[in-house]
C-alpha cells in the first residue's frame, strides 16, 4: 500500500513538472521569435536586394543540376533568409503588392525545399522558378540572364540560368540536356 | 510478480495523470467569408469529400470523435492540426492572393493524386475519409478547373 502511495505521488510529480516544462518552452519560443523580428528590421536598413535573391536562387538552381538535396535545402534556407530581408520601398505601390505577393508565395516554396526530397525540391522549384521570373520582371537585375525551357517536365516548364547552355535542374544526371533557351533578359 | 504490479500501477497512473493535461481543442464558432466552400461553387459531392476528408486538420474545426479526445491521442492529433493548418487551412482560401491559391490548388492536386494525403494514420481510424480512385479523379480534376479559372 505504501509502495501504491509512492507511486501515484511520483508520477503526479512528473506530470506537474513535464507540463511546467512545456511552458517554459513555449516562453522561449515567444522570446526567440521577439529576437528574429529584431533582426529583420536591422536587415531592411541594409543593403539586401533583388539581386541577393537571384544569386541564392541560382545557387539553388545549381544543387538540383547536381542532384544535391543538401545543398539545394542549404540554398532554400539562404533564400528564405534573403526574401525576409528584401527591402521593396523602393517600388510604386501597384510593384510592392505584386512583390508581396511574390515573395510569400516564393518563401513557402523555398522553405519547402528546405525540408523535402529531391522530386518534391523540383515540384516547389517549378512554381518558384515562375515567381522569380515575374519578380524580376519588375525589379530587374544586373545579371544576364536566359530563360530556359524544358518541354517534358510536368507538361512543360521554365527555370533562369545565366549560361546559354542547358543544364537541366529538374532532371538533373537522368536528362542533362533537355531543353532550350526561350527568351533572354538584357 | 510484485515487480509486474507495480509497473502495470504506475503506467494506470501516468495514463490517468495525462489526461489532466491541458489541450488545445481545434474549434471554433460559425465558418468564415473566405472559407473554401462559400467563395467557390463546389458540387455537394466534392463538398462533402472535403469536409471529411481535409477539413478534420486543414480548417479552424475539427470534429472529435471520443478517442481523439484522449491522451496521448488527443496530442498527438494537436501537432498534426497545427503543422496541417500552417500548410492549408481551407476557412482562410479567400485571403489568399491568386498566387498563392494556384500554388496550393497545385499542392492539393500533388499530395491527393500521389495519395500522400489524407496521412495513412489519419485514414486509418477514419475509414470514410480514404478516397477511392473514382474519388481522385474526380476531386483532382474540380481543383484542376479551379486552377485554370483563377
Amino acid at each position: 500500500m505504501k509502495n501504491l502511495k509512492m507511486s501515484i505521488a511520483a508520477m503526479l510529480l512528473l506530470t506537474l513538472s513535464f507540463a511546467n516544462g512545456q511552458e517554459k518552452e513555449k516562453m522561449n519560443h515567444d522570446h526567440a521569435t521577439m529576437k528574429m523580428d529584431h533582426s529583420k528590421m536591422m536587415n531592411m536598413n541594409n543593403d539586401a536586394k533583388a539581386e541577393v535573391i537571384l544569386t541564392d536562387y541560382l545557387s539553388l538552381k545549381e544543387a538540383l543540376v547536381a542532384d544535391n538535396t543538401k545543398k539545394a535545402a542549404e540554398a532554400g534556407s539562404k533564400l528564405v533568409a534573403s526574401f525576409k530581408a528584401f527591402d521593396r520601398t523602393a517600388y510604386t505601390g501597384e510593384e510592392q503588392m505584386e512583390l508581396i505577393e511574390i515573395i510569400a508565395d516564393a518563401t513557402e516554396h523555398a522553405e519547402h525545399i528546405v525540408k523535402s526530397e529531391l522530386d518534391h525540391q523540383r515540384e516547389h522549384f517549378k512554381v518558384l522558378s515562375k515567381d522569380m521570373t515575374d519578380m524580376v520582371a519588375i525589379t530587374g537585375t544586373d545579371k544576364k540572364l536566359y530563360e530556359q525551357f524544358c518541354p517534358m517536365y510536368d507538361g512543360g516548364t521554365a527555370w533562369l540560368s545565366m549560361n546559354e547552355d542547358i543544364k537541366n535542374p529538374y532532371y538533373g544526371s537522368k536528362m542533362l540536356t533537355c531543353g532550350k533557351v526561350q527568351k533572354e533578359i538584357n | 510478480m510484485k515487480a509486474v504490479k507495480i509497473i502495470a500501477i504506475v503506467l494506470l497512473v501516468a495514463f490517468v495523470g495525462i489526461q489532466f493535461m491541458p489541450v488545445e481543442r481545434n474549434q471554433s464558432d460559425g465558418v468564415p467569408k473566405t472559407d473554401f466552400m462559400l467563395v467557390n461553387d463546389v458540387p455537394s459531392d466534392i463538398k462533402n469529400k472535403l469536409q471529411v476528408s481535409c477539413y478534420d486538420c486543414h480548417s479552424n474545426n475539427t470534429q472529435y470523435p471520443w478517442y481523439n479526445k484522449v491522451q496521448p491521442v488527443a496530442w498527438f492529433l494537436e501537432g498534426h492540426i497545427k503543422e496541417g493548418k500552417a500548410e492549408l487551412n481551407f476557412n482562410e482560401w479567400d485571403s489568399l492572393s491568386s498566387r498563392r491559391k494556384a500554388s496550393k490548388l497545385r499542392s492539393i492536386i500533388k499530395q491527393i493524386e500521389s495519395g500522400e494525403m489524407p496521412m495513412d494514420s489519419y485514414t486509418l481510424i477514419h475509414k470514410e475519409a480514404a478516397f477511392s480512385e473514382e474519388e481522385i479523379q474526380q476531386v483532382i480534376k474540380y481543383m484542376e478547373n479551379l486552377k485554370d479559372s483563377l
